[in-house]
């Protein structure tokens, strides 16, 4: 299986994890400090800066897109609760 | 059943229900509802003469603003005091600066009523407007506004300010600039009942004034003083929020007041030294002895000041102001009855009304047969938005020697996350 690094900046570790993970599976495990609310793509909780490797993340969905408009993102902010990393390396901290 | 006393008290004078609208300022009228026998409100707290729900009406040569509504419950005292001042077919604009179902609850009545009204919300206010119309929301006018957007009623003009947090996400506060009044909904409110409405008028409702803002505002400081840097520099006259007296005397005392309440409460000593608190209780001495341990080993570090508190001889209240301001939390429970002990819990529990998003998290504990406790708080901390990178620490029984070590390199690698000097580690998905 395709592996990817995901690396949490705020805490300094870095996962070795199969391509399709969600940022938050791994987050919640490793007690990183991005945060999670309805875990379903609604509330913006889990608002998560995308420090380098976005290009690496699956597309936003229109409900992301959505989400991360009304939540005021910045550019390279993605939901945790929805974006999968699909390979090569990607590093991430709270937004 | 008792009959309820009747009394003319100044929460109810002219009895609550029938009460008139209110001229606030020009062409500005108070609308709201008063509810003078709530005793306790949203569960979290206590009510002694009850509140109010204000809600206003602005009129322009051109149009006519709704500012919020009332609790449902409410809805047809409030819709007879709006008819009091303006038709239906007259009103242009819906501004809802919060949405909690205290000020949204004639919303869905009014809307049946005047369905041409363009709804002015922040762009989070929207989240909510879509699960309060439902199926209904693609029938409205909606309109996301931002700070500076302003929405003109003629000769009278409404400016709006992104102010999130204080306190839901889709909070904001709306500037009528012609008059110099500010519509803030939640901030600067407070629940106090009294139909004579204005500060320089009602009973003494400093407490209650002080009251709400620690259980309401306290857990977004951070974000209260975003609000007031947008608030502070607007020419004001009156502040109009949505629960307790109207501010038109002296409104600018009370911004200032607000500047004082989100400061720290405790003098600050430790100047650049990052602060790690540890709570412990213990049972037979065993999690003790592991917290001076953990201690100790923190304390090795320069850059951190270590503290150390029995959580069975503290006063709760003012360990919330220190952890209010610490950057590291560390709990240490005992597993009795397959739980963490009621005492930790209770200070967990009492967390909720401050900001501990980002702060350092980590449990540790001594056990005899099963040793949960650490990670259900470990489960807590997570849920208060700490990061909790340590894998908490469990031993069984009284800690040897080299396990005590263990605690000392457990409150050194704490110490090193919280002074951002922890070495890059790498694991496997498989391993977590």
């Amino acid at each position: 299986m395709a592996q990817a690094k995901l690396t949490f900046a705020d805490v300094s570790l870095t996962v070795n994890v199969p391509a399709g993970t969600r940022i938050i599976e791994i987050s919640e495990k490793i007690g990183a400090g991005i945060t999670y609310g309805c875990r379903e793509g609604e509330c913006g909780t889990c608002l998560t800066r995308i420090v380098s490797g976005a290009e690496n993340l699956t597309e936003p969905s229109a409900l992301e897109q959505r989400v991360l408009k009304e939540n005021l993102a910045a550019r390279n902010d993605r939901l945790a609760c929805q974006c999968q990393v699909l390979g090569g390396e990607v590093t991430v901290r709270p937004a | 059943m008792t009959p309820r006393a009747t009394l003319d008290l100044p929460q109810m004078a002219g009895a609550a229900d029938a009460m008139q609208p209110v001229p606030v300022a020009d062409r500005v009228h108070w609308v709201g509802a008063l509810d003078p026998d709530l005793r306790n409100f949203d569960i979290i707290l206590r009510t002694a003469n009850g509140t109010s729900y204000n809600a206003y009406v602005v009129r322009g040569s051109t149009g006519v603003a709704v500012i919020d509504t009332v609790k449902q419950e409410f809805t047809e005292p409030f819709l007879k005091r709006l008819e009091a001042v303006a038709r239906y077919d007259e009103l242009t604009t819906l501004v809802l600066n919060h949405l909690e179902p205290d000020h949204t609850g004639a919303v869905p009545e009014l809307l049946r009523r005047a369905p041409h009204l363009e709804i002015c919300v922040s762009p989070r206010g929207v989240q909510v407007l879509r699960a309060l119309l439902k199926d209904r929301f693609d029938d409205y006018a909606v309109r996301i506004v931002r700070t500076g957007d302003t929405v003109s009623l003629g000769d009278q003009t409404l400016r709006f300010l992104t102010t999130p947090y204080v306190h839901w996400p889709d909070t904001q506060c709306t500037h009528l600039q012609d008059q110099r009044l500010l519509f803030t909904c939640d901030l600067f409110g407070c629940h106090f009942c009294d139909a004579r409405l204005f500060n320089d008028r009602v009973g003494d409702f400093r407490f209650s004034f002080e009251y709400y803002f620690e259980h309401i505002m306290r857990p977004f400081k951070a974000y209260v003083v975003a609000a007031l840097d947008l608030i502070e520099p607007l020419d004001i006259a009156m502040i109009a929020p949505s629960h307790g007296p109207i501010l038109r005397a002296h409104p600018r005392q009370y911004i200032t007041h607000y500047r004082r309440l989100v400061k720290s409460r405790l003098a600050s000593e430790v100047g650049d030294q990052k602060t790690l608190l540890i709570f412990y209780v213990s049972a037979y001495g065993a999690t003790s002895m592991m917290a001076g341990a953990i201690y100790e080993g923190a304390a090795e570090n320069p850059d951190v000041r270590a503290s150390l508190f029995d959580l069975q001889i503290g006063e709760f209240t003012p360990f919330v102001d220190l952890i209010e301001e610490a950057d590291a939390l560390v709990f240490g429970s005992p597993t009795i009855n397959g739980d963490a002990v009621k005492t930790v819990w209770d200070l967990l529990a009492g967390l909720v009304d401050i900001d501990t998003k980002g702060k350092l998290g980590a449990a540790f504990g001594s056990y005899g047969w099963t040793g949960e406790a650490v990670q259900m708080v470990e489960g807590r901390l997570q849920g208060l938005k700490m990061r909790v990178p340590e894998k908490g620490l469990k031993i069984k029984l009284h800690p040897t020697d080299a396990e005590l070590e263990d605690c000392r390199d457990f409150g050194r690698r704490l110490a090193a996350h919280l002074t951002g000097r922890m070495q890059p580690r790498e694991v496997d998905f498989a391993d977590l």
